[in-house]
């Protein structure tokens, strides 16, 4: 329990996605506008995120055994079409929660974290449960990157920004300190 | 020439005498005796360094900031501080760029004063650390040198390899974490100890500090529940035996004077209510803490620091102050 716990906390805060492996950098600069968008990406990111975890165990455990060499391409098939089925599933039984995820689903699938979160689970050997451990803490910790983003760039909005920081070139300097800040954690539970 | 019967002008109507210029000067005349003790214990290299890093920030901030935001103070203030958490080794050139960082990036592409949502000072400070990470955690050794000879090379040229012939020590916090001795506990608040420029000393920094708050030109909040935040958990984790620093020790070693009276107490990246101030130095206590003692790292302070400052927006917006004589929403009106 403790080692899980390890696993997920590391994956939020010390080797954050977005702000240590630059991944996911899409929805990051896109849809960090608006603190209640950026938690619904956040929220949507998650759920990905622990289906895309749960395929990868699957397709290791069972599948790729007998054909390594199809890895990445398994893993981007089965993860995009299993999460728009989910997307369907979703849109018919639950119309609210549709609404709330259901625009960002799509624009997630064939996000790099996601690969990323795949790749990284095959190659520290993670099992089921260390897997979702991971995943929800990765899901976190791309959520507390979106948010910290949005909160700043709302308060941003008011400033007087010289024309030439505006816009993208602004997000990316944000995020590049935000990364610096993040830098602080290094090193910290190391030994999980 | 009668004057107008009445003049019709938006509050407020009263205007005390402080003003951003004023604050700032006088924020820049209270660091004036931390680079004395500086100079004194490191010696000529260290009013270099922080000239160096001063003239950084200066520099950017004339040609590319607000027409006349450059006397203001602001800009000086963020090289001084700047220079005061560098080795006074360092190469000059690289005090001088991590000064230009901090304005240009840290302050001017955010619109200017009080628009910045990172200390500048401090995101220089983690840009050096990023980009030369030697030179920035070699720390001079001054024991039997004269006070004339210089702590480092610090008039290497970009991209040169600098002479490595200074004699080099290690910092208090690096001494117990890699090494596992400890310094002793005086030296730390009066003496001359390896480290940052603005590192030695604490008890110099604390004077200007209680200065400055009893100006009111700091929230004395912050300072006060940073060091109390430190005490309290440093103490638990060495009453339970988990890390061999007390709470003196982490009190008087390292940046965490200087930067919970300087750093984390700059108007513009620290909360305006004062519920807000006592979580964001209680939050940066806990980080400093926990960084120094299981972290990577010897010295936590600069990033518990700029990782509070990213959640100050939150914690604007979680402390809002309730608006009185205004209906609860959700009551009929």
């Amino acid at each position: 329990m403790a080692e899980l716990l390890w696993i997920l906390l590391s994956a939020m805060v010390v080797n954050n996605f977005t702000l240590y492996y630059f991944l996911g950098l899409c929805p990051f600069m896109g849809v960090s506008g608006r603190v209640g968008t950026a938690i619904r990406m956040g929220a949507a990111n998650i759920f990905v995120l622990v289906i895309t975890s749960t395929c990868a165990w699957f397709l290791n455990t069972f599948v790729l055994e007998h054909a390594p060499y199809l890895r990445v391409i398994s893993f981007i098939v089965v993860i995009a079409s299993l999460v728009q089925i989910v997307e369907m599933a979703v849109k018919k039984l639950s119309p609210v929660l549709f609404r709330q995820l259901g625009i960002f689903l799509p624009l997630i699938t064939t996000n790099c974290a996601i690969l990323g979160l795949a790749i990284f689970q095959t190659n520290r050997g993670y099992g089921f449960l260390e897997g979702l451990a991971f995943a929800i803490g990765a899901g976190l910790g791309l959520t507390l990157a979106l948010i910290l983003m949005a909160s700043i760039r709302e308060d941003a909005e008011t400033a007087d920004v010289p024309g030439i920081a505006k816009g993208t070139a602004m997000v990316l300097i944000v995020a590049g300190s935000l990364s610096l800040a993040f830098m602080g954690f290094a090193g910290l539970l190391s030994s999980a | 020439m009668s004057r107008p019967p009445l003049v019709v002008t938006a509050s407020p109507h009263l205007a005390g005498p402080d003003s951003t210029p004023r604050i700032m000067w006088n924020v820049v005349g209270s660091l004036v005796p931390v680079v004395a003790i500086a100079t004194y214990y490191f010696g000529p290299s260290a009013l270099l360094v922080v000239t160096a890093a001063t003239l950084g920030a200066v520099i950017p901030e004339h040609f590319f900031g607000k027409r006349g935001s450059l006397g203001d103070g602001s800009a000086a203030i963020t090289g001084i501080l700047l220079g005061l958490t560098l080795p006074a080794g360092i190469p000059l050139w690289m005090a001088f760029l991590g000064g230009a960082f901090s304005i240009a990036f840290g302050k001017i592409v955010f619109g200017g004063l009080g628009q910045n949502p990172f200390n500048p000072a401090l995101l220089g400070r983690a840009f050096l650390q990023a980009a030369f990470p030697v030179a920035l955690t070699t720390w001079p050794a001054r024991e039997g040198a004269s006070w004339w000879s210089l702590a480092g090379d610090n008039f290497a040229l970009p991209l040169m390899r600098a002479a490595p012939d200074a004699a080099t020590g290690a910092t208090p916090l690096g001494l117990l974490k890699f090494e596992g001795t400890k310094t002793d506990v005086g030296e730390l608040y009066l003496g001359s100890i390896p480290g940052s420029t603005g590192e030695t000393a604490a008890i110099v920094i604390l004077l200007c500090g209680a200065y400055l708050a009893w100006r009111r030109y700091l929230n004395w909040r912050v300072p006060v529940g940073i060091f109390a935040t430190v005490a309290v958990f440093s103490g638990l984790l060495y009453v339970t035996d988990v890390s061999d620093a007390d709470p003196l020790f982490m009190l008087g070693s390292g940046g965490l004077v200087i930067g919970a009276v300087y750093m984390a107490t700059d108007m513009v990246t620290s909360p305006v209510t004062h519920k807000g101030a006592w979580i964001f130095a209680i939050g940066i206590g806990f980080l400093v803490v926990v960084i120094r003692v299981w972290g990577g790292l010897a010295e936590g302070v600069q990033y518990a620091i700029l990782l509070m400052n990213a959640l100050v927006p939150f914690i604007n917006r979680a402390t809002q102050p309730k608006v009185f004589g205004t209906r609860r929403e959700g009551t009929a009106a």
